[in-house]
């Protein structure tokens, strides 16, 4: 009988078919100029998001879920995870965000790795995240791979921006790959740049390239063209200003700033480059020489001085099994002088925004995929879980192992 | 140790016996031959501190609101209604925060892997051989580690600092006060706080040795290597016995027999048998603990806590009847096999079935927001129907550490004559927004949020950024 309603419930697992529903009366936080609208409702259609505001007409058909005055969100966007990377990162188990060939590193293409049925995806959905920017984060080389944009509903099409960015390392990390020093980093990566422009020529003619093998520069010239996104892992104030100098010579390229613990110091120069920083609300310490200047409004201070912000685990941090952590993190900020709208911003719309996205996602707004969280409290509340997550309008089962595990050994 | 092992060795040194060398075998001192790395902690002169209005979690299981708290001569002097302010006495009007006792991280490596995380800052595993039960992390803690005042702006007043876990036996734990401007760790040492000895289970060590193709490379060598180890300080407990039975049967003006040589790995475990040494073992799953249990059983010594526990709520029931707590994460999961069966519940689980529950940190990032972490747990608890008050939560953080510490008789709780370790929140502190406003170790204010203070650590005395307002 246990084994039977067992099944039952794996049935019911799977995701559902997009429906017609209406979630009413809720605590709307829409990421855009309408704000947030109390007693607001949120219809969703065809996987879209069909209509939000204050009294909504139900079609139809529709089901409805009073949402009886809780917070109702868009799902949160995990700014940068191993999602579906690996199922156990260590134990000498097979962990795809780790790259070991220097051959093969700017091509790395996250996208072909991910496993929608990885145990962390329900694990981080059950949370209220529904979409992760995915990414091989440990490399040989100062790059990183080509990291993906995914949904988190376990579906065969999760991954609906491959190749949407390229991680690379300009700080300590990546002086330790390239020359052993940051002296020899910025010739190696602008070499690589050239290589990857000059990409074929160079290869065919037989002359090859200065620092780049062949499948590699193929990969990076989307990228060197100004046609990507390069995901820049530093620290250091003084290599966020080389990095500004750089992009001021290169205005066709394009940035964003991940780790970026001294990035406080540089604030305006930032905002007035347009370089977003995905940041981490808990980096306080000084524990590597690069992030001597940490401090916990570091989140507070960029978005006073105009940067756009995400909010991620610092690099080193992020891994395959904690983005739902996310939230966390941003209550964090919040507790350290972020407003929560920005806050919640930076785990929503900013990600989405730094990704190019936003049309689609992150924001409560008719046309949008119908990502939406119902939440038993404020999302960012580390007390809080939700209790109705939609993906492009269906919705969601809200058990994972962890859920199973528990009823396993619920105390009599 | 019994009284009459003191009496022993403290007329052996009055014979003179081993003049030179007139130390105890195992880790407690004798009166004349004092331990080694003593404590010269000194609990800071304060005036007396009067906290009204608050919401009080006393670490007992209780939430009290209505009463003041009056902390005098570093003590809790009184908890009740309307106590009236002794001279000189600073008022604090806490209406609308709360107020807890100190949160104490039972599993830390701050200041045996400081930041900055360089190479010659990893000092926390003699990762050389399996069994280093010689070593004292306290011989690694740099005093000047800026997580030490991150720690206390957490509200941490009390932390235990142990090695690593690549070793079956990593060495001596230590119990440290995160004093801010100390210069040495014997100014931090917790005063009359027993040592723990560091065990671990599992995929680390056998990882490490198997790696390096020597032994432990499974976990049936890491149990061998246990009971084998246990088998030799039994040895070595006999051998010190039949020379005390000598030195007590020396005729007159005989001249004395000759000690054997301490050996310092088997002072530490024979300091477990005699339980004088707390054992703190890293194990996650659930049939390793079992296993561990079996051990400690066979040589007749108490296990304080498993750390990280993963699985304990498989096993909650015979962790209660076995007396022995789990010191453990929120949610942790994924980083490798033994931590993958993670449940949210596993704290309140524990708790549930009457065993000691312990929230720790293992991390310099963590020890900073354990609050953030009982949170969790007790959300969970709640959503799976688990009735668990507030106040019961705190014992996760306060009373059930000092408790695996052995310095529950000390601290921990708010009760009349425990040390003044006191935190002020802003706000109830199972929330994510809550900080700490204020805090007190032994009745003296160490952290306040709003002042404006130079940094604690040398290390970071006179940075660049430091020097310049954000």
């Amino acid at each position: 009988m246990k084994r039977l309603a067992f099944i039952a419930a794996l049935a019911f697992a799977a995701p559902a078919f997009a429906e017609t529903v209406l979630i009413r009366d809720g605590r709307v936080v829409t990421n855009t100029r309408a704000g947030v609208i109390e007693g607001g409702d949120v219809l969703i259609v065809d996987g879209r998001i069909a209509a939000v505001g204050a009294n909504v007409t139900p079609p139809r058909g529709a089901r409805v879920i009073e949402a009886q005055g809780r917070h109702v969100t868009p799902g949160a966007f995990a700014a940068m995870s191993e999602l579906g990377l690996a199922d156990v990162s260590g134990s000498g188990a097979p962990n795809d965000a780790s790259l070991s060939d220097e051959e093969i590193a700017a091509a790395a293409d996250a996208s072909r790795s991910f496993n929608p049925n990885a145990a962390a995806i329900a694990v981080t959905r059950v949370d209220g995240v529904t979409r992760a920017a995915i990414a091989t984060t440990t490399s040989p080389s100062l790059f990183m791979g080509r990291g993906a944009l995914a949904a988190l509903d376990g579906g065969d099409d999760s991954v609906f921006a491959p190749r949407a960015f390229i991680g690379v390392e300009l700080g300590e990390q990546g002086a330790d790959r390239a020359g052993g020093s940051r002296a020899a980093l910025w010739p190696t990566f602008e070499a690589a740049l050239r290589d990857a422009r000059e990409y074929p020529q160079r290869y065919r003619s037989g002359q090859g390239g200065a620092v780049l093998s062949e499948i590699d520069a193929a990969a990076l010239q989307p990228f060197a063209r100004g046609q990507g996104l390069f995901v820049v892992r530093i620290e250091r104030a003084a290599d966020i200003r080389e990095l500004i100098r750089f992009k001021r010579a290169n205005p066709q390229l394009r940035f964003a700033i991940h780790g970026g613990a001294e990035a406080w110091m540089v604030a305006e120069e930032l905002a007035a480059a347009e370089i977003p920083v995905i940041v981490d609300p808990l980096s306080n310490l000084p524990d590597r020489f690069e992030r001597l200047a940490a401090r916990l409004d570091n989140a507070a201070l960029l978005q006073r001085a105009g940067v756009r912000i995400a909010i991620a685990p610092a690099p080193g941090t992020v891994d395959a099994h904690q983005a739902r952590l996310v939230l966390q993190l941003a209550g964090n900020a919040v507790a350290n002088g972020l407003p929560w709208d920005a806050a919640f911003a930076a785990v929503t719309s900013g990600p989405a925004e730094i990704f190019g996205v936003a049309d689609r996602y992150g924001s409560l707004r008719a046309g949008a995929a119908a990502d939406v969280v119902v939440w038993d409290g404020d999302p960012l509340e580390v007390t809080s879980a939700p209790v109705a997550v939609f993906i492009d309008g269906a919705e969601q089962s809200l058990v994972s192992r962890q859920q199973r595990l528990r009823d396993r050994y619920r105390p009599q | 140790m019994t009284l009459k092992f003191i009496a022993v060795i403290a007329a052996a040194a009055t014979l003179g016996a081993c003049a030179t060398t007139a130390q105890t075998p195992a880790a407690p001192a004798a009166p004349a031959a004092p331990a080694p790395f003593a404590s010269t902690y000194r609990a800071p002169a304060s005036a007396p501190v009067l906290i009204r209005g608050a919401t009080i979690l006393d670490g007992t299981g209780g939430e009290r609101t209505g009463d003041d708290l009056l902390l005098q001569d570093n003590r809790v002097a009184a908890l009740g209604p309307n106590l009236s302010a002794p001279a000189g006495a600073t008022i604090i009007d806490a209406t609308g925060r709360f107020v807890t006792p100190g949160i104490i991280d039972a599993h830390s490596h701050l200041g045996v892997y400081p930041s900055p995380g360089v190479q010659a800052h990893s000092d926390g595993n003699e990762a050389t051989q399996p069994n280093t039960a010689e070593v004292w992390a306290e011989h690694s803690v740099w005093p000047q580690d800026p997580g030490f005042s991150r720690a206390v702006a957490g509200g941490v007043t009390t932390l235990h600092a142990l090695p690593g876990s690549a070793n079956l036996f990593g060495g001596r734990g230590v119990t440290l006060r995160p004093v801010l401007g100390a210069t040495t760790v014997q100014e931090m040492k917790f005063p009359g706080a027993p040592h723990s000895l560091k065990m671990a289970c599992g995929e680390n060590p056998s990882r490490v040795y198997g790696g390096r193709n020597s032994s432990p490379a499974t976990d049936m060598a890491n149990v061998a290597g246990y009971r084998q180890a246990y088998a030799d300080a039994q040895a070595y407990q006999r051998e010190w016995a039949e020379y005390r039975r000598k030195l007590e049967t020396a005729e007159e003006g005989a001249s004395p027999p000759t000690p054997p040589k301490r050996n310092l790995e088997m002072e530490t475990l024979v300091g477990v048998l005699e339980g004088d040494i707390l054992v703190q073992w890293h194990c996650y799953r659930a049939d390793q603990m079992a296993v561990a249990i079996d051990i400690a059983n066979e040589f007749d010594f108490e296990i304080a806590a498993f750390h990280h526990a993963v699985e304990s709520y498989k096993i909650a029931d015979l962790l209660a009847r076995e007396n022995i707590c789990s010191a453990m994460w929120a949610d942790w999961w994924g980083f490798k096999m033994e931590a993958f069966d993670t449940i949210g519940e596993n704290i309140p689980f524990v708790h549930a079935a009457g065993a000691c529950a312990i929230v720790h940190s293992d991390s310099e990032v963590g020890i900073q927001r354990l609050n953030q972490e009982a949170a969790k747990a007790l959300a969970d608890a709640r959503r799976a129907g688990l009735e668990i008050s507030r106040g019961e939560a705190w014992t996760w953080l306060s009373r059930n550490p000092a408790r695996a510490l052995g310095v529950a008789d000390q601290t921990g709780t708010l009760e009349v004559g425990k040390a003044a370790d006191v935190v002020i929140w802003s706000r109830d502190p199972f929330s994510v927004y809550a900080v700490a406003e204020q805090v007190f170790m032994d009745g003296a204010l160490v952290y306040a949020r709003d002042a404006d203070s130079p940094p604690a650590s040398d290390f970071e005395l006179g940075q660049a950024y430091t020097e310049i307002a954000p």
